[in-house]
């Protein structure tokens, strides 16, 4: 296969424009999620196919694309689809968060803060953050119409009746701009607060077909409770291999005998602080 | 005085089908109405119709309203409704399936429309509901148990809580003591009177139990084909019935 026998970033240029109108919406109303019709994508569910089409329509060839896993660039799902857009777009590609302007992302933000040159696009598994109380769709539509979200709050108390505090670590939902309660995907909660941002963020979910957007300097605020705040939770160690004590960590078995140890979970920036101290 | 609710007219057809028809009534402020009639006799048509949940298609429901003196619900939009049927009214259902919700704890089934009006203060929600808990008879310690862990009687009782916590001012029940046992029904009976006296609560009972009139309603209200066909005091009603639907439904039950 070569790349000349695919339209710029594989999808055509009809489909395209409809995902940016989608976008446009999404951007123009903080936190909606916009149904759109999407396409079978080369690659299965649950590998971002959401996510590969909002890329797809925000490419243009001057372009470079990261695509992260968990924050790093060498898993095989941001490997494939770090090849697809070199395949079918020709643009180039980077690891360094820095040089990008276009970054894919499953389950991460950067640790590095993002620029007003830079879109970050999130891949999505479920979009609804109500899904989980309330199955029926129509009433899930309802409820964002109406900004009906006690049943939110429902659920964080549910939590700390349980737990003694509210134990959701990933996919803890936001409030954007004192309007729409969402879903930033599985990113950690340590994540939320760089959902306020200088970069443009994009939400695609592929299989539920909604994309939903956080436009630059929105206001993204993580429910609570007065006497239970929003706490982003950081790990009590520093990085084992750069020494930062503001990353978010990763867990890695390093021996068979159950030897551990905390590292960055966003490779790049973890090579970049020990490049830096080299 | 104002009356609470004042019903104009109010009619629902399904299809071709009668569900109610011109149904007018007025109720005052911590006055119980109750609605009899036979199975298929409108009741419930009416009582939703009444609290939102149906369309009519005709009448005006007149709510004299916190903010605004009497309003029409059935011209207000849906947000305000939906504010009104969590603020001001409460709703509960015949089976407790319906007005709880079977996956939360009890207390997080009562904080609910704390937290749908604004509460978020995690540890004032938590005492309203040990609070709430107290008052329908369930034991605290049962605060975070499900309610799919509860008896009927129990849950019953959990949806008086839920629906009652906000402090609202008129109570829609459909037939609040059906499909529960003699011995319970009793017990959830005297419940709901001691806390509609002491709360001064409005409410319109719909049952086609006579007892549960006799013991709750101070007015009676007697439906047959959709239609309002007698109305008065409860003990007028029961005692001396005037039309013959009602004096047959009164003697039926007395008999059996
Ligand atoms: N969803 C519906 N579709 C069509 N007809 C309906 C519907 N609901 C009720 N009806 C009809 O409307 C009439 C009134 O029914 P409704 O349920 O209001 O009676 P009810 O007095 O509450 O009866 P019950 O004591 O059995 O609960 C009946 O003829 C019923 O068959
Ligand atoms: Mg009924």
């Amino acid at each position: 296969m070569s790349g000349t026998d695919y339209n710029f970033a594989y999808l055509d240029e009809q489909t395209k424009r409809m995902i940016r109108r989608a976008i446009l919406k999404g951007v123009a109303v903080p936190g909606y999620q916009v149904p759109f019709a999407s396409r079978e994508m080369p690659m299965p569910y649950g590998w971002g196919t959401g996510g590969v089409q909002v890329t797809a329509a925000c490419l243009v060839p001057e372009d470079r694309l990261k695509v992260i896993d968990q924050g790093a660039d060498d898993t095989t799902n941001a490997v494939s689809i770090r090849k697809f857009f070199q395949k079918t777009a020709g643009v180039a590609v980077t690891e360094r968060t820095a040089e990008a302007t276009v970054i894919q992302t499953r389950h991460r933000i950067p640790e590095l803060p993002l620029t007003e040159d830079q879109i970050l696009v999130y891949q999505v598994p479920i979009p609804e953050p109500l899904r989980f109380l309330e199955p029926s769709e129509v009433e899930t539509r309802k409820m964002h119409a109406l900004e009906d979200y006690g049943l939110m709050h429902v659920k964080l108390y549910e939590d700390i009746a349980r737990h003694g505090e509210i134990a959701t670590a990933y996919a803890y939902p936001v409030k954007v701009e004192g309007r729409y309660v969402m879903d930033p995907s599985p990113i950690p909660k340590f994540d939320n607060p760089k959902l306020e941002s200088a970069a443009l963020q994009l939400f695609g979910a592929g299989r539920e077909q909604r994309i939903y957007a956080v436009p630059p300097y929105t206001r993204v605020v993580s429910l609570d409770f007065e006497d239970h705040p929003f706490d982003p939770s950081k790990a009590a160690h520093p990085c084992a291999l750069c020494g930062a004590e503001d990353s978010y960590l990763d867990e890695v078995i390093v021996d068979d005998a159950g030897g551990r140890m905390f590292v960055c979970s966003d490779t790049d920036y973890c090579a970049g602080r020990r490049e830096a101290a080299a | 005085m104002t009356p609470l609710l004042e019903v104009r007219g109010l009619t629902k057809a399904y299809g071709g089908r009668i569900g109610c028809a011109e149904v007018s009534f007025t109720l005052w402020p911590g006055e119980v109405l109750g609605i009899v009639g036979e199975s298929g006799s409108g009741k419930s048509t009416l009582l939703n119709c009444l609290a939102g949940h149906l369309a009519p298609d005709a009448g005006q429901v007149i709510f004299d309203t916190r903010g605004e003196g009497p309003r029409d619900v059935l011209a207000m939009t849906e947000p305000e409704r939906r504010m009104l049927g969590r603020t001001d009214w409460a709703f509960v259902h015949q089976n407790p399936r319906d007005g709880l919700r079977m996956r939360i704890s009890a207390g997080g089934n009562v904080g609910e429309r704390l937290m749908a009006v604004g509460a978020r203060h995690y540890g004032e929600i938590r005492a309203q509901a040990a609070d709430w808990l107290a008052r329908v008879e369930i034991a605290e310690g049962r605060i975070d148990d499900r309610p799919s862990a509860f008896s009927g009687g129990m849950q019953q009782r959990l949806q008086i809580a839920r629906n009652l916590v906000t402090g609202p001012r008129l109570v829609f029940m459909d037939e609040p003591t059906g499909g529960l046992d003699v011995s319970v029904q009793a017990r959830l009976l005297d419940l709901i009177r001691g806390l509609v006296r002491r709360m001064g609560l409005s409410a319109i009972v719909v049952t086609h139990d006579l007892a549960v009139v006799r013991l709750l309603a101070d007015r009676l209200m007697v439906m047959k084909d959709g239609r309002v066909i007698e109305t008065g005091l409860t003990d007028q009603v029961l005692d001396d019935p005037q039309a013959p639907y009602t004096q047959l439904l009164v003697s039926s039950v007395l008999q059996a």
